[in-house]
């Protein structure tokens, strides 16, 4: 039973299902203990985007006013997608490498421990 | 025909248990479509004990004379112009708050109770939820009426209804609400009646009534005051609940048991505006949250379920994760707004020196170590003239619909990630309470209503975020939202009493 209800075989509608999103999927970005950034963050971007348009325009959009953004080194950085291990082709489209609606990209950079240290 | 009165006794079975009749005619369970589907037993509808022992006209009675009183307090408060005499302007905004996320919540009570008041085939139960159904609509009334007086003087208090419908944060206390209401009877009994009603309302309720006796709020104190009695009758209708479905038949054991594991999880994360309220948003602080949550959900729910113990109900696996997060909870909330108040019909402002002072004091295992250095980067920004707002959208958990700032206690600087793929389609989740709460339910949960996703969909105006913050929310932009500093709130304070500025106010006053 996927839900107590007065219907049988009650289904719900998928409100957010890809076709909502005028051509868009979501993507969610996270920048791992940056919690000056109080959650990650969501963008709408079309799933052939290059994944450059995620490096090079959407996360620094988001993360840019850390200090410590400046001192990124992108070959260091180590990325999760869904909880994977993931190394991400800057040239291919988001679908080719895997990430479709609704998945998290995370960054962690090693050395970079946020403000003061403290995760923030 | 005699005209004697009659006794309390034969008064109070004639008006409760004998509105009752015989169906001759029709099929029960026509007349109660609802009472099964849940899979709850109910073998004797006679075995419900009233919780309430009160006649319709008695009920009437006992709260015309509270309306009364509580009415001639809130002329004396508006006559007297009251809303000077708080504490400080940016208190107002944790009555924002109660009257956009919480009232609505009464009058969603009002009308749940007043539903499954219809849908009991017992009497008893029946005339219960119809009288609590009244109470929660007193609720919302007296609570209107009380903050009606600071909507004269303060902003953000205008469109309270429409702003819980739309805005993001309000989508919180409303989906819980609606999750609730759209389920059957019996859940929503233990959903509301019993975990909100009866485990939770003291965390709610306590920390709001203290904060505004502390704060010089008469007008709010009052109202609770006057709520006071209801809830206690609501506290005894939730715990009737689960003794007579415990008691019914063995099969309830584990749905009820699911149900509690389920909506004190629930509750506990709409509580989140608690918590940020009682560190944040009093200037005259009550209890830390985690004091409150000590002694009202620790202490209490700790010998409440020993009581249960007998009927094989044990403590909801998830209130270990609550008991985790209480040095966090808080910080992490205030974080989250002080990120967004741009986008929040009520100001957000950085704690003074003194004020994170006392968070040092009453979080020493957290605060100074993970919160205070983004706190001082926040308020070196404001005072360089750049004052911190967060660019993007944050992405939200899909079963509680706060944004994922929550964090993994075992490692308290990382985000608490969950996910499920189901029917095809990815779902995020900030816990597993609130993983476990889909996954047994998909089909209810793939049709939240998430306040970003809806934003990217184009159903909320646009194209700008301006468009959706003062068209489709109704926040009048640069006058309910953002900081304090520099509010017209703030501005009518200091003409009212010719201050410079409230902090200056705060640092003379200590």
């Amino acid at each position: 039973m996927a839900v107590a209800a007065i219907t049988e075989n009650y289904v719900g509608e998928r409100l957010d299902r890809v076709e909502n999103f005028h051509g868009n999927q979501v993507l969610y970005v996270g920048w791992d203990h940056h919690l000056m950034f109080c959650a990650p963050v969501a963008f709408a971007v079309p799933p052939d985007a290059p994944f450059s348009k995620v490096l090079e325009e959407l996360i620094p959009g988001a993360f840019s006013l850390h200090p410590e953004f400046g001192e990124i080194d992108w070959n260091q950085v180590e990325w999760h997608l869904n909880a994977e291990s993931f190394t991400p082709d800057t040239n291919a489209t988001l679908a080719e490498q895997g990430i479709d609606h609704k998945s998290i990209l995370r960054f962690a950079t090693p050395g970079l421990d946020g403000l003061k240290g403290s995760g923030s | 025909m005699s005209n004697k009165k009659l006794n309390m006794k034969d008064k109070y079975r004639l008006l409760t248990r004998d509105l009752e009749w015989e169906f001759s005619y029709r099929d029960r369970k026509e007349i109660f479509p609802q009472e099964d589907f849940e899979g709850i037993k109910i073998t004797d509808w006679s075995k419900w004990e009233d919780p309430f022992r009160l006649t319709m006209d008695s009920y009437w009675k006992y709260q015309a004379e509270k309306e009364k009183k509580l009415y001639a307090i809130f002329d004396a408060f508006s006559q007297n112009n009251g809303q000077q005499n708080v504490t400080d302007a940016r208190y107002v905004n944790a009555i924002k708050l109660f009257l956009t996320g919480v009232s609505p919540l009464e009058y969603q009570a009002y009308s749940g109770f007043a539903h499954v008041g219809r849908q009991f085939g017992g009497v008893g139960a029946r005339v219960a939820c119809q009288m609590q159904s009244l109470d929660e609509l007193r609720h919302v009334q007296t609570q209107i009426h009380a903050m009606s007086h600071y909507n004269k003087h303060f902003d953000g208090f205008q469109d309270f209804a429409h702003m819980h419908d739309r805005v993001w944060y309000l989508s919180v206390p409303k989906s819980f609400f609606d999750d609730a209401r759209s389920a059957g009877p019996f859940e929503f009994m233990v959903a509301i009646g019993f975990s909100f009603e009866y485990v939770l309302t003291n965390l709610l309720f306590v920390p709001f009534m203290s904060g505004a006796a502390y704060n010089g709020d008469m007008a709010t104190v009052t109202f609770g005051f006057s709520a006071q009695s209801d809830e206690a009758r609501h506290m005894t209708l939730g715990l009737e609940i689960i003794k007579f479905l415990l008691e019914q038949h063995e099969d309830n054991v584990p749905i009820v048991q699911r149900w509690i594991n389920k909506w004190l999880w629930r509750g506990y994360r709409v509580l989140t505006l608690v918590a940020m309220m009682m560190d944040y948003m009093l200037p005259n602080k009550v209890m830390s949250w985690q004091e409150s949550f000590e002694v009202y959900f620790e202490e209490a729910a700790s010998s409440l379920f020993k009581d249960l113990a007998r009927y094989g109900i044990e403590m909801p696996p998830y209130a270990a994760d609550a008991i985790a997060e209480k040095e966090h909870l808080s910080h992490q909330a205030w974080s989250i707004f002080y990120n967004y108040g741009h986008a929040a019909a009520f100001h957000t402002w950085m704690p003074t020196a003194q004020e994170m002072d006392w968070l040092s004091e009453k979080y020493p295992n957290t605060f100074d170590k993970y919160y205070r250095p983004r706190f001082e980067k926040w308020r070196e920004m404001e005072e360089a003239g750049e004052r911190y707002y967060n660019p993007t959208l944050p992405m939200l958990c899909q079963t509680c619909q706060i944004p994922m700032g929550f964090t993994d206690m075992e490692n308290p600087t990382m985000t608490s990630y969950r996910q499920s793929v189901y029917d095809g389609e990815r779902y995020n989740f900030c816990s597993n309470g609130c993983k476990d709460i889909f996954d047994h339910e998909p089909e209810k949960y793939v049709q939240s209503w998430m306040p970003v996703h809806q934003i990217f969909q184009g159903n909320c105006g646009g194209p700008e975020m301006e468009d959706v913050l003062g068209d489709y929310y109704r926040i009048n932009l640069g006058v309910d939202n953002l900081d304090f500093k520099g509010s017209p709130d703030e501005a009518r304070w200091n003409g009212w009493h010719n201050l410079q500025s409230a902090e200056d106010k705060l640092k003379k006053a200590s």
